[in-house]
């Protein structure tokens, strides 16, 4: 890892590069990404992206149980409270790169607005990027610009929302089921009532 | 003359070939396929939403739902990532269990990859044979985790309990006669690690079985043989692992080339194809099982001279023993905050993979530092080697699609999560 970080180092400002529990993980601006990519491919041998995910930071670090604890039991729903943000972007596009010939991994880690979550497609280096930037776009609503094919892939035809956001709820928005007098089926908002039965508490 | 035009077939979901809920687009120019659109998401669960809402332990039984036919090894990558972050140290033992289980897991996998891929391709008896091994290793999961597919056995710190000393047998029933029976119980009489043991003797023989019906079978190799053929450079975009990276030729094995638990241990090979066709993919998975059958000989000699603890003594992460909890106030505190709240990670984030039957396995998990995950997403396998159906089955014929996806491997758990 000492190796790769020095040639990191070579190609990139080291204070953008951090190190945690063995891994290596490489802050970019979001406009810098193709160009990175392409170092991190063509000079570094990182050939293979094994991954790569949308992050939604809004609710990052807040508890839920904080404040007055409610009294009706487990059936609470709470609505996460306190806390304060301290990633300035609300997305951020995570690659995990995976050098086969070298045995390297390296994290990048780009973050988009909320205004604007749009990022460049690295299809063209990675041809594995394709389904993983659909994905990211789907679960996350993150665009990925010169995707030639940016559909939804894992929700349902014609789904609204991107369920892996922090504010899409966990019950969902709506319900399907079959309606005998139509004989369709038909979507309507959800039923049930949304319910923690952990809450999230942060301990230091 | 009539003009011909591409014809677009719609295949599955409900197509027993499509290996679950693959809805394939075809577009076919006479039997040739012109293009391929995998529609996936038909078993989409929320997985990953869903483990944002509960405390860490209680999401290891999603991890067995993910790929349902390799669940201890989605579980070992989950466990592992929580461990990273936790800086938990776990006990020997526990790990050769890990590993050994981790690679019966590997064998349930092949078997239900090789039963199912020649029943596709038309070879009916193999499933029958595959399936016969297959139940004896549910029944290993069975003895260790008392459910024979979704084990919830690995736990952050170790597993869940130590290895049975008795293999549970079959009992009386109306249908058999007592020597049967009889007969059925042999290789019970022993503890757990005694029935492992038999069957990793008795495995190779079986393994002959299979080879002598498919690999020199003429109707086999015409369907397999210069099928879905990815070089190297390719599989490597395509972000393909395991064996179908393996069998393209590249020795690439997470065991082997960042080893976790303790493979650095254990003695086996990497074996890797050469032409990169559904051919030497079927190949190396082959030998993977030989190799697989190796390595849990090792560690049931291992564990069988080894007894010890199995779970971390970190107070925080292990649930206490029962009995401490009737007469000593900690342990029944422990208990109530383990259960109620679970524990909290530390601030970070971490990516951990373990080679999975299919590939690379990665959970990368972000922690606020809370009792529950603040993110988490599954690297599964199968969704980058279904990416490339569009370009491997281009220029095939219809019939090659089955092959194709028969040697992907794929299964749909682990896909749509």
């Amino acid at each position: 890892m000492q190796k790769l970080l020095e040639q990191l180092e070579e190609f990139f400002d080291s204070s953008n590069i951090t190190s945690s529990y063995g891994e290596l993980t490489l802050i970019v601006a979001s406009e810098d990404i193709i160009g990175t990519c392409l170092k991190l491919r063509d000079k570094l041998e990182f050939d293979t992206l094994m991954d790569l995910c949308g992050v939604d930071y809004l609710t990052y670090g807040q508890s839920e149980w904080v404040g007055d604890a409610s009294n009706s039991g487990y059936s609470r729903g709470r609505s996460a409270q306190g806390g304060e943000d301290r990633h300035q972007q609300r997305f951020a596009v995570v690659y995990h790169l995976l050098s086969v010939s070298k045995n390297y991994r390296i994290r990048v880690k780009a973050f988009v607005d909320e205004a604007e979550p749009i990022i460049k497609s690295v299809t063209d280096i990675w041809a594995s990027a394709d389904w993983y930037e659909r994905e990211a776009f789907d679960l996350m609503g993150i665009l990925f610009e010169n995707h030639t094919d940016l559909r939804r892939i894992l929700t349902d035809y014609g789904f609204v929302g991107h369920p892996l956001r922090k504010d899409f709820p966990m019950i969902g928005e709506v319900e399907m089921r079959y309606d005998e007098e139509l004989g369709r089926v038909v979507y309507e908002k959800v039923s049930i009532e949304p319910n923690i039965s952990v809450p999230k508490v942060i301990r230091k | 003359m009539a003009e011909i035009r591409n014809y677009t077939l719609n295949f599955g979901p409900q197509h027993p070939a499509a290996h679950g809920v693959l809805r394939l687009i075809l577009e076919i120019d006479g039997e040739v396929i012109e293009r391929a659109d995998p529609h996936i998401g038909l078993l989409h669960r929320g997985t990953e939403k869903l483990v944002e809402s509960k405390p860490y332990n209680q999401s290891i039984g999603y991890m067995d739902r993910l790929d349902y036919v390799s669940m201890m090894c989605n579980e070992h990558a989950y466990v592992m990532a929580i461990e990273t972050m936790l800086e938990l140290e776990v006990p020997e033992r526990a790990q050769y269990i890990r590993v050994m289980f981790d690679e019966i897991t590997r064998i349930l996998n092949h078997l239900m990859w090789l039963g199912t891929h020649a029943l596709d391709v038309g070879a009916m008896s193999i499933f029958l044979y595959a399936f016969r091994e297959r139940e004896k290793l549910i029944d290993c999961y069975e003895a260790v985790s008392g459910s024979r597919m979704h084990a919830t056995y690995y736990r952050p710190g170790g597993v869940y309990r130590d290895l049975p000393d008795k293999m549970p047998k079959y009992l009386k029933t109306d249908t058999r006669t007592d020597k049967e029976i009889e007969k059925m119980n042999e290789n019970r009489q022993g503890s757990l690690l005694d029935f492992i043991d038999d069957f990793v003797k008795e495995f190779p023989r079986h393994i002959k079985q299979y080879d002598d019906l498919l690999t020199e079978n003429r109707i086999w190799k015409q369907r397999l043989v210069n099928i879905g053929i990815v070089s190297v450079k390719r599989a490597k975009q395509l972000g393909f692992t395991g064996p179908m990276l393996r069998g393209s030729g590249v020795a690439w094995d997470l065991r082997k080339n960042q080893p976790y638990a303790v493979y650095d241990k254990l003695e086996f090979d990497i074996p890797i194809g050469a032409t990169g066709d559904s051919y030497d993919r079927y190949l190396v998975r082959m030998e993977e099982l030989r190799q697989s059958n190796k390595i849990i000989g090792q560690c049931v000699t291992w564990l069988k001279a080894n007894p010890g603890s199995v779970m971390s003594d970190d107070k925080k992460v292990a649930p206490p023993k029962r009995a401490d909890m009737k007469d000593d106030m900690e342990s029944l505190i422990h208990h109530f905050k383990l259960f109620t709240e679970g524990y909290s990670l530390p601030e970070g984030e971490v990516y951990r993979a373990v080679e999975h039957p299919k590939g690379e396995f990665g959970i990368y998990l972000i922690s606020d530092g809370a009792n529950k995950p603040y993110r988490v997403k599954i690297r599964a396998p199968g969704f980058a080697h279904l990416a490339s159906m569009n370009e491997m089955t281009k220029g095939h014929m219809l019939s090659d699609v089955v092959t194709i996806i028969g040697t992907q491997d794929i299964v749909f758990g682990e896909i749509d999560r």
